[in-house]
């Protein structure tokens, strides 16, 4: 018997077989490859946002809003090199390639952070005449890939960051699609143009810690013991990483989440390989606490890092200064609302976008297409970035003289608490109303 | 001549009195006694000089040269020559893993054996390895040639891209997406110039070798190929 339409129940989706999933596998059976895409895990994840900065009140005293100093600066670098780094602000831009990106759109990244005196950072592919011009303060990737690399660039960096892996891709090697193999951009690397590029995942010439140490001071040899050396890993396993790095000699140690962006990955690899940023900072920190190295050498953290509530809170857990990515590209312009219609055509909308391995995006910044670069302005879209690194830098202060702290690296765990159990083990604070941390106290 | 005994002055030493040369130098000649296996021996050297280096070396001796011919008399640890950009590098012994290592340009001659990974992500360099080498070598090479007199190991040429691989011994295996490749008169010509500049015997001729290079099968995605990813 067939039930009238009015007491038939709704279309219940399954859980399990969300939409999302199930137009993946119809996917995944039309075209017989993986899904690609660009940025950071999408999945909802323990965040920044599950803490919460208790404040002065009677028993701490607050800062004057405008009025009292609130210091931002960070030294990077402090541990060995003979040039550190000082950065005005403790928010740099991750490292992002002239190929991922545009030429307009490193332009512009250099313009902003080093108008508001932070630093930028190469990618896969080697440096750029035009990004070392135009940031004051370049960190240059040496990647397992070694695309571009030479030994002038490693001199005229102000630091090199060597790369062991990223948030979006613990354990992976970059990617970037035919599309972007442009004639430059395949000089550059030395690779046919066009093709899909696919890089190693391991750095060719040294393997494992004891290796790491003497690769570092090689690249210490290299450049006279100046430039600050850092290690980038992929938050995995944030304990042993970081103690590993420093004991290779590491002054800076940068430490992704997954939900740090990527120019291409495969989504399964994006969404199922790594940690979260939240569940990473105390066990970096803890390891650098063992060996006697908190503050000693630096600690950077990335992945998710949105608003200067975030920049607070991952200094509070310990790090010296976070680097954004996404973030930044956002703020040049990406999934701009104005471009809606553009975005449609692309079969997605804006605020979702995400495929910027096939180079097509209408904002001009993931692309290698000169006609679309060229909707850049490198000189607004810096400003923007300027703007927004002020935004994040201003609103952490704001945060940090309500806890009473005349420096923003004075914030410490004993000013958060978490409202979630999962977040009050993960960064070790207590469950907001209680004094119960997980896995610490009783 | 100057004369670094590493025995006696640091290292630090050394590579800052190399780096600090201007290309006009006069002081066109070095050598460095007791090297005693010391890691980052003349690495970074940008000057037309020559370094005689008396004895072992550590890893990445001679990492990233520019102009400068060193010459080690003993073997060389991991990395001898990573990432050379021009000039030359030769070992009288045998060389450790990763010889070569993404080297951009110039000449690396191993008179013995090379390791695994000899000539790894390779970009431009030329590298002639008078004995054998082992596997993995050449893996993911992106240009330049590797000639070997000796035997290579397995996995040869993996992933290779625009590289010339050339082998008068036998091959234990091929790496994905290498095979062999008949030599054109510009292959023969270029591998003879490298057997010259190698100081071998000119008895040794071209017609001796295999050549191998890349079937470009891996280079779009294409799920035909899903073995080799």
């Amino acid at each position: 018997m067939t039930v009238p339409p009015p007491h038939r129940t709704p279309p219940r989706f399954s859980a399990t077989f969300s939409p999302q999933t199930i137009a993946e596998i119809q996917r995944a059976a039309a075209t017989g490859i993986y899904d690609i895409r660009g940025g950071g895990a999408k999945r909802a994840l323990p965040h920044f946002d599950d803490l919460l900065f208790l404040g002065a009140s009677i028993s701490r005293y607050p800062l004057e809003g405008y009025r009292e100093k609130c210091g931002t600066d960070v030294a990077l670098g402090t541990r060995f090199a003979k040039k550190p780094i000082k950065l005005k602000i403790p928010v740099t831009i991750a490292g992002m390639s002239f190929g991922a990106l545009s030429a307009p759109a490193k332009e512009a990244l250099g313009r902003g952070a080093s108008a508001v005196g932070t630093s930028t950072t190469t990618g896969d592919g080697g440096m750029t005449a035009e990004e070392r011009s135009h940031s004051s303060i370049l960190v240059y990737q040496y990647l397992p890939s070694r695309y571009g690399m030479n030994p002038d660039d490693l001199r005229r960096a102000d630091a090199i960051e060597i790369v062991i892996g990223q948030g979006a891709k613990p354990g992976g090697g970059g990617m970037l699609l035919g599309q972007k193999i442009s004639p430059r951009v395949a000089k550059m690397r030395t690779l046919p143009e066009g093709i899909d590029q696919r890089s190693a995942c391991r750095h060719p010439d040294w393997t494992g810690p004891d290796d790491l140490e003497i690769k570092i001071e090689e690249l210490r040899e290299l450049t006279d013991w100046e430039k600050p050396i850092y290690v980038k890993v992929g938050a995995s396993r944030p304990y042993y990483d970081t103690a590993l790095a420093a004991k290779s000699g590491a002054d800076v140690i940068v430490l992704d989440g997954m939900q740090g962006g990527t120019a291409a990955t495969q989504e399964v690899f994006i969404e199922n390989v790594g940690l979260p940023l939240l569940a990473a900072i105390r066990p970096a920190v803890q390891a650098l606490q063992d060996l006697g190295l908190h503050r000693k050498l630096q600690l950077i953290v990335s992945g998710g890092v949105r608003t200067g509530a975030d920049v607070a809170k991952a200094l509070a857990l310990g790090a010296d200064a976070v680097a954004i990515g996404t973030a930044a590209l956002i703020a040049l312009g990406d999934n701009d609302p104005q471009l809606q219609a553009e975005y449609e055509k692309l079969g997605t909308v804006a605020g979702a976008y995400d495929d910027w391995q096939d180079g097509l995006d209408p904002a001009g910044i993931t692309t290698q297409d000169p006609v679309l670069a060229a909707r850049l302005d490198p000189v607004k879209a810096g400003r923007r970035l300027a703007n927004y690194l002020s935004v994040l830098t201003l609103e952490a202060q704001t945060i940090a003289r309500a806890c009473g702290k005349s420096h923003l690296h004075n914030l410490e765990p004993e000013d958060l608490v978490a409202l979630s159990i999962e977040a009050a083990a993960m960064a070790g604070v207590p469950l907001a109303g209680t004094n119960w941390i997980p896995g610490i106290t009783q | 001549m100057s004369i670094f005994d590493l025995a006696k002055v640091p290292l630090r030493e050394l590579n800052a009195a190399l780096h600090s040369l201007p290309p006009s130098t006069n002081e066109t000649h070095w050598v460095v006694t007791n090297p005693g296996g010391k890691h980052a021996i003349a690495c970074g050297v940008d000057a037309p000089i020559t370094i005689d280096i008396e004895g072992h070396v550590g890893y990445y001796c001679g990492g990233m040269n520019k102009e400068a011919t060193i010459v080690v008399s003993g073997n060389a640890g991991v990395g001898v020559a990573e990432n050379m950009m021009s000039g030359e590098v030769r070992v009288k012994g045998d060389a450790s893993q990763a010889a070569g290592a993404t080297g951009r340009g110039g000449l690396l001659v191993i008179d013995g054996n090379a390791s695994a990974r000899c000539g790894i992500s390779m970009k431009g360099i030329d590298i002639v390895v008078k004995g054998s080498i082992g596997p993995m070598s050449a893996f993911m090479a992106q240009a330049g040639n590797l000639v070997v007199l000796g035997d290579a190991g397995d996995a040869l040429g993996d992933s290779i891209y625009e590289a010339r691989l050339f082998v008068r011994g036998s091959v234990a295996g091929l790496g994905a997406d290498c095979i062999e490749k008949e030599m054109s008169a510009e292959d023969k010509s270029i591998l003879k110039s490298l057997l010259k500049r190698a100081d071998l015997n000119e008895s040794i001729s071209p017609d001796d070798f295999k050549m191998f290079g890349s079937a470009r099968r891996l280079y779009h995605f294409h799920i035909d190929n899903v073995d080799a990813y």
